[in-house]
Parts: structure tokens; C-alpha cells; sequence
């Protein structure tokens, strides 16, 4: 039942990769505001691109 | 700040979308075929190549990797580029990436008819093409976080999120499944046994059906759903909160797929307890999916893309309530191995994936090509007809499995089991067709679909550089002109610590491995003893005529189950089984103590023609079993890889194992002969029943294990 360690081990790793990246992204600032990027992705440029 | 001039790359996104459609097309094919088969085996042709057993590996890959794998990087090139203000990274990779993808569709397609397999379920793929998967997947790794380090805006939004969370954890799942030792071009044994490969094979399976089906799909539809209702998504905060929880609870969720099996009761339980917290995090995305459409429900009537949307939304989110619920023990002993599970993962596949993609793909090629889509009507239509289709496929298997599951465990009043094995598929059989109704409704939509946008895409003019501007980031790093290439990581710690951890832990893996499981593949049980050389030839054959599709080799501990197949199985018999062949479904009966109970002519005849033997069963013939010889030329080969695999034959033992397979071939030739069938001893069929004799034997009239030695 070894790899039962393995997987668990590498599900751990995997895990806190994801734990470090949450971190790092909280305290780069990514959830400071969490509203407006809703809305901002709603807004693309379209300039110049409609034929019609 | 200067404004900075540049534009979308719409032609990747295009490339994608095309081969999103051909191959679901391909895929929803294969599996109206199989569908069909199961209702009239003549269906199979009597040729190998169109026999069940290699299709339904043709039509799980097809939907995984190719209907739905396309769809991820069409709504990935898509999006990312908006969501990052950006082009993608490199046009070039882009277009490695695209066709790479293809190729490695087209030589799955080709070696699963052929019959090169794995055995391992939706990791079926042989090693070159496992490493050409991973290569491409490297490729579009690049070109994502290329894409995201280069971005102009500062934030990443959620669904980038999904993106990255699936790249990663695919990239791991990938590597860790396929460790498999090659024999020749097209042959490999994985490198776990028994129980081991069960374990990292539903680890894999679960995280597939997590990471390649659902989280870059949940980006989708954070990108998609906000777009074509022209509003926010309901709540930003409770996306995030959905992202980081999904991430952290689904890769614990796979033991659930081997409840009341070998593996130790705390981590079925450790499997349960995650599959239950999943419900949160799945129900507060669906919910936010949903609400998002809030006061705009009017323009679902109007929508058909928000329609397609809505009812993929509300599939996953009946799909992840179903999830948790059959990760319990007491409903998994009654699902497991029948129809059951086939409708679930369908309401995922048709639902969710299905008509997401519909709904993007109906959302952007008008957008593309800009004009309107060809016909609203048609689309309607295709709305229907697909929401037809998923009910009368589902349904019919829902009933198909609670009917399997009744009639399996039900007992007379003396105690004996009361129906025969063959009587609880005759009875479904009528379920079959019902589905396969549904399946060719839903099949009948695409192609609606299909030619609606080939209308569209006929009428409107294709922007493939869509030009656009934005700000860069501030504070973007200057580079100096003569700086050495290492700088470039160096400013960037985030991206060098996943990068560092993902390398470490891909190095880690390689060396542990191979020491860690050779010791493990010492036998628990004495009498456990390694195949013969024939008997391995004919588990390779078993192997690549799919049969694990249809049987299963992994008896429960229940009585209902022990009546009809006997003892239950131990993990100290699967120690040679390189790969594990426990199979998760049962439209066959169980296999694992076959050995023995039918004389070598009944399997002959059984191979030769299913029917004649039991009639109504609907298992295809294998005439070509009768006819083809074995190739004896890779027993050396073989028998030297599985010695390396720790399998104990005597040293040098692969100079030999083709005269004991000699006389091992003469004596079932023999036997055979006894019972007034002549053929001569190097056909394959030889191999096959040696095998299916040796199944569960080694344990067969021995007395009880005690549970000790059972480890």
C-alpha cells in the first residue's frame, strides 16, 4: 500500500503549491478588490473592428 | 503611461473551434455506435477493430481529449487574451500546440482500433503517444503562462485561476499515471501492480473527470457566462472563494472509486469526507453561475446561448449533488459496476460539457465572423432536441442501473440468488435502445449545430487579428540590454516557486518510484504465484481486446457477490497484475475467479460465438482470436520487463518461457482436442483461456485467509 504515501505526498505537494500560490496572491494585492474585475472583464475595446 | 496598440490572435481560437465540432461530432459517433452495439452485437462487425471493447475506449478518449480538450484551449485562447490584455504568448507555440493536439487525437484514434493499449481506463494511450501529451501539454503551459506574465492588467481574474489550477495538476496526474515500462513501440506494463496501480489509476481517473472536465470548464463559464448575459458575475468573492476550495478538496477525492475494495478503511473514509465537502464549493459556483442571470431571465426565453448555459449550469450542479451522494458507502455498494454510474457521468458529459460548449461555440463564431448566427430557429431546435436527448439517455440508465443493482442482490426465500448473471442484462436490454434514442437525439443536435455554423461562418468575414489597446502594466520591469537570460526568472518569484516546486516534485517522483514499489510487489499471499508465460500472452490479449470494459475482476465483500463469484478478492492476488485489471462496470459478469469453472472447449466456443452458449448474451464474437496466432517472439521481452518490475521469475528465466509456453499451448490444445475441437496450439485463443483458467485460482480451495497475512 506504498504508493498510498506517494499520492498522498504528491496531493500534499500539490496542495501546497496552490496554498503558496493563494498567499502570494492575497498579499500581491489580487483580492483587495473584489467587485470591479467583474465588471472590467466585461469591457473589451472593439474600436476599429466592426465592418459593418 | 503610453497606450500600447495590439491585437487578439482570433485564428488559433478558430483552428480550436473547428476541431472542438469535428471531433465531437467523431466522439458522439463512436458512442451512438457502442450505444447501438450493446442492443445489436451484429453491430461489431466480427472485426477487432470495431468491436466494443476498442471502441468505448475510442469514445471516452474522443469526448475527454478531443471534444472536450479542444473546447478547454478554444475558450482558453479565447479568453485569456481579454482577460490579460494581451495576444497570446507565441503564435507559433499556439499553432504547435493546435496541431500537435491533432496528431496525437489522430494516433489515438488509429492505435485504439489497432488494439495498443494500456488497459487503464481514459489513460488507454500507449507510451510514445503518453509523451507526446505531455510535450504538447508543456507547450501550451508555455503559451499560458507566457500569455499571463506578459499581461496588461494587473488583476488575474477567476477563471485564470481555473486555467492555471488545471494546467498544473493535468501536468502531475499525467506523469504519475503513466509510469509505464516499454516492451516494444506500441506495448508498455505499468509500472505499479495490483492494488498500487488501482489506487494511482482512480487517483488519475477522478482528478480527470476534476481537472480536464470540470475546473477549466468552471473557467469557462466564468469567462463565458458574464459575457453573453452582459453582466457580472453574481459574486465575485464567492468565485474566488469557489476557485481555492475546489482546488484544495477535489484531489482528495479519488478513493471513493475504490470503496469496499483492498484499500484501508481510512482512506476510503479520507475519500468520503472530501467527496461530501465538495458539495460546497460545487453547489456555491453552480449557484453563482446561476444567479448571475438574475433579473435577466427574461432573456433566457430569447438566448438560446444563455439556454445552453443555464441547463450545462444546472447539470453540473445535478452532478456534483450526485457525486457526494454515491461516494457513500452504503448507495456506492448498490451503484458501483451498474448503469447507474453511466447516466452520472453523462449528465456531467452531455450536460455540462456538452452544452457549454454548444452555448460558446454559438456564442463565438458569430462573434468571430462577425455577423449573426445563420439561424436562431435551428438553434432552438438543437436546444430541444439536445435537452431531449440527455433525458432519454439518462433516464433509461438510471433505471437500467437501479433494475442491475435490484436484481444482482436479490435472493429467493431459500436463500439462493435468483437470477442468473445473463437475465440482468437481457432485461436492461430494452433501456439500451432507449439510450441509444438519446444519444442519437443529442448527436442529430450537433449536427444541427454544425451546420448552422457552417452557414454562419459562410455568411460573415473572419477577423483573425482583432486589433485593441490598453495601458501596460505599471511598474514593469526594464530589461537591460545585455542582462543574462536567468534575470527574467529571478524578478519573478511567484512564477519561479511553482516552477521550482512542479520540477522538484517531477524529480522527486522519477527516483522514488521505481525503489518504492518494486519492494511492495512481494506476494502476501504464498500461493500467489507469477503468470506463466502463456497466461501473460493472454492477459495482453485480454487486455487489448478491452474486455475490462465489460468485466470486471474485483469481487466485494457481499454475499450477493460472493454467492454468484465466490471469496472475495485480496490485494496479495493482484501483486503481478502489471496493469491492474479490476475493470468499474459490469455489462459482463465478474471474471476474477473465472479460472476453472468452465472446461477450456466452453471458452472456445464462448469466444467462437457467445450465443451458442448463452443465449441472448450480448458479447461479440471473437472469431479472430481462432484464427490469429500468438506472437511468441515478444515473450522474451516481456517476461525481462515484468522481471524488472519485480515480478520473480528465475534469473534468466525469458530464454525459457517460450518452451514452457510450448508445452503449456500443447496441453489446452489437447484438452481441446478431448472435446472434439481440433486446432492447432499457437493460435491465440490458447493464450486467452490459459489466462482466463488461471484467473483467481491461485487462492481457490485453500482455506480461509486469515486476515493477517492479508497485510
Amino acid at each position: 500500500m506504498s504508493v498510498l504515501f506517494l499520492l498522498i505526498g504528491l496531493s500534499l505537494i500539490v496542495a501546497i503549491v496552490f496554498l503558496l500560490a493563494f498567499f502570494l496572491s492575497v498579499r500581491g494585492g489580487q483580492y483587495d478588490d473584489d467587485y470591479t474585475p467583474s465588471v472590467r472583464m466585461l469591457f473589451d475595446d472593439e474600436k476599429d473592428n466592426s465592418e459593418k | 503611461m503610453e497606450i500600447e496598440k495590439f491585437s487578439y490572435d482570433n485564428k488559433i481560437v478558430k483552428l480550436f473551434a473547428y476541431a472542438t465540432i469535428l471531433w465531437g461530432l467523431v466522439g458522439m459517433l463512436a458512442g451512438l455506435l457502442i450505444a447501438l452495439q450493446l442492443v445489436f452485437p451484429a453491430l461489431n462487425f466480427g472485426l477487432p477493430e470495431t468491436t466494443f471493447g476498442r471502441q468505448r475506449p475510442l469514445h471516452t478518449n474522443a469526448i475527454i481529449f478531443a471534444f472536450v480538450g479542444n473546447g478547454i484551449f478554444m475558450g482558453v485562447y479565447y479568453s485569456l487574451q481579454r482577460l490579460c490584455k494581451a495576444r497570446m504568448f507565441s503564435d507559433l507555440l499556439g499553432k504547435i500546440h493546435f496541431w500537435g493536439w491533432q496528431l496525437i487525437i489522430v494516433s489515438a484514434a488509429i492505435t485504439l482500433c489497432m488494439g495498443f493499449t494500456t488497459g487503464k481506463e481514459y489513460a488507454e494511450l500507449e507510451w510514445p503517444i503518453d509523451i507526446a501529451i505531455t510535450l504538447v501539454w508543456v507547450v501550451f503551459g508555455l503559451n499560458l503562462f507566457g500569455t499571463i506574465i506578459k499581461r496588461r492588467e494587473k488583476h488575474l481574474y477567476v477563471a485564470i485561476w481555473f486555467y492555471i489550477g488545471t494546467w498544473v495538476t493535468v501536468a502531475l496526474l499525467h506523469i504519475v499515471n503513466s509510469f509505464e515500462l516499454p516492451v516494444s513501440l506500441f506495448k508498455s506494463y505499468s509500472w505499479y501492480a495490483g492494488v498500487q496501480d488501482a489506487l494511482v489509476q482512480w487517483w488519475y481517473g477522478h482528478n480527470a473527470v476534476a481537472f480536464f472536465l470540470t475546473t477549466p470548464y468552471l473557467g469557462l463559464m466564468y469567462y463565458f457566462v458574464p459575457k453573453a448575459a452582459n453582466r457580472p458575475i453574481y459574486s465575485y468573492r464567492l468565485s474566488i472563494i469557489h476557485f481555492w476550495a475546489l482546488i484544495f478538496i477535489y484531489i482528495w477525492a479519488g478513493p471513493h472509486h475504490l470503496l469496499y475494495t483492498a484499500l484501508p478503511d481510512w482512506a476510503q473514509s479520507l475519500g468520503i469526507v472530501f467527496s461530501l465537502m465538495l458539495i460546497f464549493p460545487s453547489w456555491g459556483g453552480m449557484i453563482n453561475g446561476l444567479l448571475t442571470l438574475r433579473g435577466a431571465w427574461d432573456r433566457v426565453r430569447e438566448d438560446v446561448v444563455l439556454k445552453f448555459m443555464v441547463v450545462a449550469i444546472t447539470a453540473y450542479g445535478m452532478a456534483t449533488f450526485e457525486g457526494p451522494m454515491l461516494s457513500l458507502k452504503n448507495i456506492n455498494a448498490i451503484s458501483h459496476y451498474t448503469d447507474w454510474i453511466i447516466a452520472h457521468v453523462h449528465v456531467g458529459t452531455l450536460g455540462w460539457n456538452g452544452f457549454l460548449t454548444f452555448g460558446i461555440l454559438y456564442y463565438l463564431i458569430p462573434k468571430m465572423f462577425r455577423t449573426e448566427l445563420y439561424s436562431k430557429k435551428l438553434a432552438n431546435w438543437h436546444f430541444w432536441i439536445g435537452t431531449l436527448g440527455i433525458i432519454f439517455y439518462v433516464i433509461p440508465m438510471y433505471f437500467a442501473g437501479f433494475t442491475q443493482a435490484g436484481m444482482w442482490k436479490q435472493f429467493t426465500v431459500d436463500g439462493q440468488l435468483q437470477y442468473r448473471f445473463l437475465e440482468t442484462v437481457t432485461q436492461i436490454i430494452p433501456m439500451y435502445a432507449l439510450r441509444s434514442f438519446g444519444g442519437a437525439l443529442y448527436l442529430i443536435g450537433a449536427i444541427f449545430m454544425t451546420y448552422n455554423l457552417i452557414k454562419t461562418i459562410r455568411a460573415g468575414s473572419f477577423l483573425d487579428n482583432e486589433e485593441t489597446q490598453a495601458a501596460p502594466l505599471s511598474k514593469v520591469y526594464e530589461k537591460a540590454k545585455n542582462e543574462h537570460w536567468h534575470r527574467w526568472i529571478e524578478s519573478r518569484p511567484i512564477q519561479m516557486l511553482v516552477l521550482s516546486l512542479v520540477i522538484v516534485s517531477i524529480g522527486g517522483i522519477l527516483e522514488i518510484i521505481p525503489t518504492f514499489l518494486i519492494k511492495s510487489n512481494i506476494p502476501t499471499i504464498a500461493s500467489v504465484k507469477p503468470y506463466t508465460p502463456l497466461e501473460l500472452q493472454g492477459r495482453d490479449i485480454y487486455i487489448r481486446e478491452g474486455c475490462y470494459t465489460c468485466h470486471s475482476q474485483m469481487i466485494r465483500p457481499f454475499r450477493s457477490e460472493t454467492a454468484r463469484y465466490g471469496e472475495y478478492s485480496k490485494a496479495g492476488e493482484f501483486v503481478y497484475d502489471h496493469p491492474f485489471q479490476w475493470g468499474s462496470r459490469r455489462i459482463g459478469p465478474d471474471l476474477a475467479r473465472i479460472g476453472g469453472k468452465y472446461p477450456d472447449a466452453w471458452h472456445y466456443n464462448h469466444m467462437l460465438d457467445p450465443t451458442s452458449i448463452s443465449p441472448g448474451s450480448i458479447m461479440p464474437v471473437y472469431t479472430w482470436l481462432l484464427d490469429d496466432e500468438l506472437d511468441t517472439a515478444s515473450t522474451p521481452a516481456k517476461i525481462k520487463a515484468m522481471i524488472t518490475l519485480g515480478v520473480p521469475y528465475p534469473k534468466g528465466y525469458e530464454k525459457l518461457a517460450n518452451a514452457d509456453l510450448k508445452i503449456q499451448e500443447d496441453s489446452i490444445a489437447a484438452s481441446l482436442k478431448r472435446d472434439d475441437i481440433q486446432t492447432p496450439s499457437n493460435k491465440e485463443i490458447i493464450a486467452l483461456i490459459a489466462y482466463m483458467q488461471r484467473l483467481g485460482k491461485d487462492i481457490k480451495g485453500l482455506p480461509a485467509i486469515p486476515a493477517k497475512v492479508k497485510k
